[in-house]
């Protein structure tokens, strides 16, 4: 009963283009099924256009409002040109979150490299963007305003440290909270296994299965939260490349 | 499972037939026996995420999020033309009742002044008729009262006629002596007189 074995990558179809590895995984699965999932929602829910929206379209109308309403709170209106790519996001990482949860599935969110690409993505992103935009003028992001300058010499190199570590906490955060969730819920699950197998101790095992389904509600929140938390953060630091000054 | 196998057999030539085929795994994988953070599996990963969140991208703001967007935005365009359209009709609604009620009120003082008129003309008409009837009724009476008062002057002749004969006749009786007439009359006229 090892509480890690959900999260091991098994190639299910193994594949390799010069030496590099394209295998086809489960984990490639689940990309899928998640992009999939996105586009049933905002594709086929709404090809009716309807007017008085079905069950479906009012879904995808509440999520493109929600992330648009995120989008324009945090980064304002020109923030805007980045919904598409905010959209996505959120829609990708919420739907892998919910499809993660579903038993004996795998959760792409607790694959540090994919959060990590995602945060790595966020931060080249602002980078170039904040560069095209401003030029150098969007170094001022590392200049707080009203700083006497022999208070500037400690703080710049702070300034700097804490951007570049942006795109570690971003993907250490969702990682994580996903992570511990799923071996909480595995350790909680195995130990209900164990009992039943432990003589007169069986008479326990309905405790720890209480306790999977209260995490279970708990790992919802947190699965949807986290989505949110990473795109809301994501808006945040792109407010940074659209309004470098403090 | 596969990773396990694989593991195994690339252990056994290391002669150590010993432990399990997990253990052989772990100590196969060293620091990296943590699933998330085995580096070989990163590539592949990497791999088909950019593959499909690039073409989830793209459909996304090719498609869907512009679809989206024309939804909402027809739907917000059809309630104002419609509140628009509404608060037109209010309006002229409001019109017509504004224009029902002054025909009303007009029609209204129309009827009061033809009731008005009718009921003067009735009256005066009345009126006239009365006069009329009255001046008519008043002759007659006048007529009938002369012919009574002329009835009465005559009745009342005869009388004075019938007196004095009768009192001549009652002298002549009585004393023998025939008394002129014209005498009694100037006596009856006297008694009269007095």
């Amino acid at each position: 009963m090892n509480p890690t074995e959900q999260f091991e990558l098994q190639r299910i179809a193994p594949y390799f283009i010069n030496g590099v590895d394209v295998s086809f995984t489960n984990a490639s699965l689940y990309m899928l099924l998640a992009a999939s999932a996105a586009i049933i929602l905002t594709i086929f829910a709404t090809s009716k256009r309807a007017l008085v929206p079905g069950r479906g379209q009012a879904l995808a109308e509440v999520l493109y409002e929600f992330v648009a309403n995120t989008v324009r709170s945090t980064a304002g209106k020109e923030g805007m040109r980045f919904f598409p790519f905010v959209f996505t996001l959120f829609t990708f990482i919420l739907m892998s979150n919910l499809i993660g949860l579903v038993p004996y599935t795998y959760s792409l969110s607790s694959q540090i490299v994919l959060t990590f690409a995602f945060a790595a993505f966020v931060l080249i992103l602002v980078i170039l963007y904040g560069l095209y935009r401003h030029g150098f003028g969007f170094l001022r992001l590392f200049v707080p305003h009203g700083v006497p300058a022999p208070v500037l010499v400690i703080l710049i190199p702070i300034e700097i440290i804490s951007f570049l570590s942006r795109p570690v906490s971003l993907s250490v955060r969702l990682f994580a909270n996903i992570l511990a969730g799923h071996i909480t819920l595995a350790v909680f699950g195995g130990l209900a296994v164990m009992l039943l197998g432990a003589g007169s101790w069986a008479a326990l095992a309905p405790v720890p299965v209480l306790g999977v389904v209260v995490l279970y509600a708990l790992e919802l929140l947190v699965n949807c939260l986290q989505a949110f938390v990473f795109t809301v953060l994501t808006c945040v630091y792109l407010n940074d490349a659209i309004h470098p000054g403090h | 499972m596969a990773n396990i196998v694989l593991a195994a057999e690339e252990a056994a030539p290391h002669g150590a037939r010993e432990p399990s085929a997990t253990q052989t795994s772990v100590e196969h994988h060293g620091g990296g026996e943590f699933p998330p953070f085995q580096t070989e599996n990163f590539v592949p990963q990497l791999v088909w995420l950019a593959l499909t969140f690039g073409v989830l991208y793209i459909l996304m703001s090719r498609i869907a999020l512009p679809r989206i967007g024309s939804i909402l935005h027809d739907r917000e365009s059809r309630i104002e033309s419609d509140l628009f359209a509404s608060r037109e009709l209010q309006a002229k609604a409001q019109e017509a009742a504004a224009a029902h009620d002054e025909t009303l009120r007009v029609t209204k003082a129309q009827a009061q002044d033809i009731g008005r008129a009718a009921q003067q003309q009735s009256a005066s008409e009345t009126a006239s008729r009365r006069a009329s009837e009255e001046a008519a009724f008043a002759e007659k009476v006048a007529a009938a009262e002369a012919q009574i008062l002329a009835a009465k002057s005559e009745a009342l002749s005869n009388v004075e006629a019938i007196a004095t004969e009768a009192a001549g006749a009652i002298l002549e009786k009585l004393t023998g002596a025939r008394v002129a007439a014209e005498t009694l009359q100037g006596e009856f006229r006297n008694i009269k007189a007095s």
